[in-house]
């Protein structure tokens, strides 16, 4: 059954040789230098500070919502650093390889990056940007934010919250290894067929591509059912479905797409496995084979996925555009309605993305006028927001000025997403970087979503705020160097330059192509301004209030800052739409519980991090067709499922004096805190 | 559907002991989701099976008519219908408490599952012997991915039927046990579900 592949392999290492460490690629070893300073001054620093069993204990066993948050948000900023880094050398290889004169070092013909690793480079950013950071961040947030808001005190299920957690992990640490193991997927990030196929893609790249997202994928189905579940079973009394803050019933349609849309992906590449791996002909060039098949299967995933980012963005800014007009949300109903409106139409859609595969104009109609469904519900939400703003009392702290920047990116990429909704007009600017423009104004609105809601949640985790000058720096640098950039690259899509170029034929691009690298060195101006604003804040450490923005209106900041490991010491009793403006409105914001109560908590699990390991030990080995490291890693995720559901423990509570103490001092029960041994419950004292 | 506490109302701010739902309740939604997810990649490898089911998909190789024994399949369908039989009556015993009664109907639906896949092994072994595996063609590769998808379902459900062969007289009808077969038994029946499915449209109408 095994497929022939060419090279070498052998039943230890399979087709692991040394010539796959890439010594001789200056740009790889500088890298893997780098990354190795790091990860050895932060491993020795673990060591000498003596916080080995702390990380051990706290975070990589914990099943606490808040701390698996913000490993998802840790995770996604590293992996955006590593998609910035690919967005730099893209840029300057197209800044630097301009007509046939311009010189080429380091190897390559032009610029300073052969073809073949250029095709890696813009294939990784790709991969990393929307599947290794923004989805991981957004599923932090959510992580973070929405058991909060409903009054809960974790999510209904503590363990597969980690676990998802951990299987995300290791899809991200295979595209990490893939740097310096081997190589990557040259093949575009969205898998361009028949590209990926073996004949045209013999080497490790593909399988690196395909397995980091099968496994990463199936963490994020298991999250979606997690938050369903914790939203539909575990909002606080009171808490009735017209009382959601919009942000939970985002994240609740966003899950919906997450559950229906993974489970595509993970057949579109499972059966690519099978072409590569078991010799099918799915998608191949011969023998049967149906190339748009496999599109068909990956954009059925990739709209709805677009949504899954853009819909918790557009609940982000619902929470902090109110906040900071100190209005209530406008036109809260139809933004309810606006959203679950889009998450229906984000199936209805995919055809766009390959308009010019001729399926005829019957069907191009269906899809096109589908499309441009789409703007209604937006317009909608965009008006809601303009409406909530008229007339409030603003503060433009710096939450609210990511939101406002990032209501003119949809302005830009929405109008400009209509466009390309006219098949007449995309035939014209199909695969163009108008296309990769109109995009990244989508994706970068939710990144600006990103910053505003880690700038507006983060006193709330952490109990204290971040620098809010230098987060202003951060914001200006930032959003002026996406105006630059990408005004730039929608003014190229209109001279016609196509996507994916190592090389540019056209010299009249090279205006245009020099403010783009302008635009990306003012990016990284704002990654330092970022930096300073971590260490200042961290360096610090001003106490923020339970509501640091004063004006906040839901459940989240009613509690304690930082939140307790326990969130609320009692379950509070949902009054209003907006409980806490409705208590501060009454003079009730600060009424605190008459006696605490034994609080229930699951016990940690070092199981969950195991399986994630088990499942990159598996990934590695299919990828380098390992196979008894692969049986053992599939042996091992089985045997941990088995014996976790032989476990016994039943959590263990926290007594009300101890609370009562946590509440008092809040540094006992924050984030940070290291918590005392507890024993766990007996059978006898559960009942 | 009122939006805030009527005025005049002396508001509850906390709500002391509050119990909230039962776990049992939440693992079955939870599963209910899951399965939702199952379904999906069912639905996506019978659209790639409807897109490969043609001449062209076909290359010249064989098609439905020449790789589905309805007949075959007649016996296997009452071999998977009578494994969720026989495992459903056993869960009528959970009722009485009676660990007897439900691991004999687990040891029934496990042999019946066992004829099942005995069936499609030597369906797909008996086709990859004459040359006509994955690699012969695009009809081939759906044909036989999708069957075993399915099969490696029924696998994966038998080795939880093992495990709750064990934890039965372990750990007794605890609330994970009885969660887990409950859940185990949505699983079974979707598993049956879906290889209906399957007679119909694969084995059935591609007779034809």
């Amino acid at each position: 059954m095994q497929v022939a592949v060419p090279g070498p392999w052998s039943p230890l290492f399979g087709r692991l040789t040394l010539a796959a460490i890439p010594y001789d690629n200056p740009i790889l070893v500088a890298t893997f230098a780098g990354v190795a300073v790091v990860g050895l001054v932060v491993v020795a620093a673990v060591l000498y500070y003596k916080k080995l069993g702390y990380l051990w204990r706290e975070w990589l066993t914990t099943v606490d919502h808040k701390k698996i948050g913000v490993m998802y948000v840790i995770l996604g900023l590293v992996m955006l650093l590593r998609g910035f880094a690919d967005a730099l050398m893209i840029r300057t290889q197209q800044a630097m390889a301009i007509g046939p004169n311009s010189p080429g070092v380091l190897g390559a013909q032009h610029g300073y990056l052969p073809p073949f690793h250029f095709d890696q480079v813009y294939s990784a950013h790709g991969t990393a940007m929307i599947l290794f950071a923004a989805t991981p961040i957004l599923t932090g947030l959510t992580n973070i934010v929405v058991p909060l808001q409903i009054g809960a005190r974790d999510m209904a299920f503590p363990y597969m919250n980690a676990l998802s957690l951990w299987l995300t992990v290791a899809g991200a640490a295979l595209v990490m290894i893939s740097l310096f193991v081997g190589d990557f997927s040259a093949a575009g990030w969205v898998g361009l067929i028949p590209l990926t196929e073996l004949p045209y893609s013999p080497g490790v790249g593909v399988d690196y591509w395909m397995w980091a997202i099968q496994i990463s994928s199936i963490g994020t189905t298991l999250n979606a059912i997690n938050m369903i579940v914790t939203i539909i079973k575990m909002r606080a009394p009171g808490m009735g479905w017209f009382r959601l803050p919009v942000f939970t019933w985002t994240t609740l349609s966003t899950n919906i797409i997450g559950l229906t849309a993974f489970p595509v992906l993970g057949v579109a590449l499972a059966l690519l496995g099978a072409d590569r791996y078991l010799g099918a002909h799915f998608y191949t060039a011969g023998n049967g084979g149906n190339l748009m098949l496999y599109t068909n299967l990956f954009w059925i995933w990739g709209h709805p996925e677009v949504y899954f980012l853009v819909l918790p963005a557009f609940g982000i800014m619902s929470e902090i555009i109110p906040t900071f007009s100190e209005k209530p949300l406008f036109g809260y109903t139809t933004m309810v309605a606006a959203t679950f409106a889009i998450a229906g139409i984000s199936w209805a859609v995919w055809l766009h993305h390959f308009f010019t595969m001729a399926a005829g104009p019957d069907v191009n109609g269906f899809f096109s006028i589908a499309t441009m469904l789409v703007g209604i519900p937006t317009g909608v939400k965009v008006f809601n927001w303009m409406f909530t703003l008229y007339r409030g009392r603003l503060t433009f702290a710096t939450p609210m000025l990511w939101c406002l920047y990032g209501l003119f990116l949809l302005l830009a990429g929405g109008i400009t997403g209509m466009m390309l909704a006219i098949p007449a007009i995309n035939y014209t600017v199909h695969n163009s970087v108008f296309v990769i423009a109109h995009f990244h104004c989508m994706v970068l609105l939710v990144v600006t979503a990103i910053f505003a809601a880690v700038a507006y949640w983060f006193p709330k985790v952490f109990g204290f705020a971040l620098n809010e000058t230098l987060g202003r720096g951060f914001f200006w640098t930032f959003s002026t160097a996406t105006t630059i950039t990408f005004l730039a690259m929608f003014a190229l899509g209109f001279e016609g330059e196509t996507r994916r170029l190592d090389y540019i034929y056209d010299p009249a691009w090279r205006p245009m192509l020099w403010t783009e690298e302008f635009g990306i060195a003012l990016y990284c101006v704002s990654l330092v301004y970022f930096v300073l604003m971590l260490y200042v804040s961290l360096r610090d450490r001003v106490p923020a209030a339970a509501d640091p923005w004063h004006s906040a209106r839901t459940l989240e900041f009613l509690t304690p800052s930082p939140v307790p490991f326990y969130n609320f010491a009692v379950t509070p009793e949902v009054n209003a739409r907006d409980e806490l403006a409705w208590r501060r409105q009454h003079g009730l914001e600060h009424a605190r519980p008459e006696a605490f109560e034994p609080i229930h908590m699951p016990s940690n699990s070092g199981l969950s991090f195991i399986t994630g390991m088990c499942a990159l030990a598996m990934g590695f080995g299919l990828i380098w067709r390992i196979w008894w490291l692969a049986g053992a890693g599939l042996l091992g995720i089985v045997l941990v499922v088995i014996i976790r559901s032989f476990d016994k423990n039943l959590g263990y509570e926290i007594q009300p004096a101890e609370v009562a103490a946590m509440e008092e001092d809040l540094s006992l029960g924050g984030i940070i805190a290291e918590q005392p041994k507890r024993a766990p419950l007996t059978e006898a004292e559960a009942h | 559907m009122s939006t805030q506490a009527a005025p005049g109302a002396a508001p509850r701010l906390f709500h002391p002991h509050f119990a909230g739902h039962d776990q049992i309740s939440a693992r079955t939604l939870g599963f209910w989701l899951y399965m939702l997810s199952d379904a999906l990649i069912f639905a996506a490898v019978f659209a790639a099976y409807a897109v490969l089911n043609n001449r062209m998909g076909a290359a010249g190789g064989p098609i439905a008519p020449q790789v589905t024994n309805p007949l075959e399949g007649l016996w296997q369908t009452y071999a998977v219908l009578g494994s969720v039989a026989t495992y459903s009556l056993g869960t009528v015993a959970l009722k009485s408490g009676n660990k007897a009664g439900v691991m004999l109907g687990i040891i029934l639906a496990i042999a019946l599952a066992l004829v099942f896949l005995g069936f499609e092994a030597h369906d797909l072994l008996g086709l990859m012997a004459r040359g006509d595996g994955v690699t012969r063609s695009g009809y081939l590769s759906a044909f036989i991915i999708l069957i075993a998808t399915h099969g490696l379902h029924m696998v994966f459900g038998i080795i939880w039927m093992l495990v709750m062969l064990v934890q039965i007289p372990t750990l007794g009808f605890s609330a994970n046990v009885v969660a887990r077969l409950l859940n185990l038994r949505m699983f079974w029946q979707f598993q049956a579900t879906i290889w209906v499915v399957i007679y119909v449209y694969v084995y059935m109408i591609g007779a034809f």
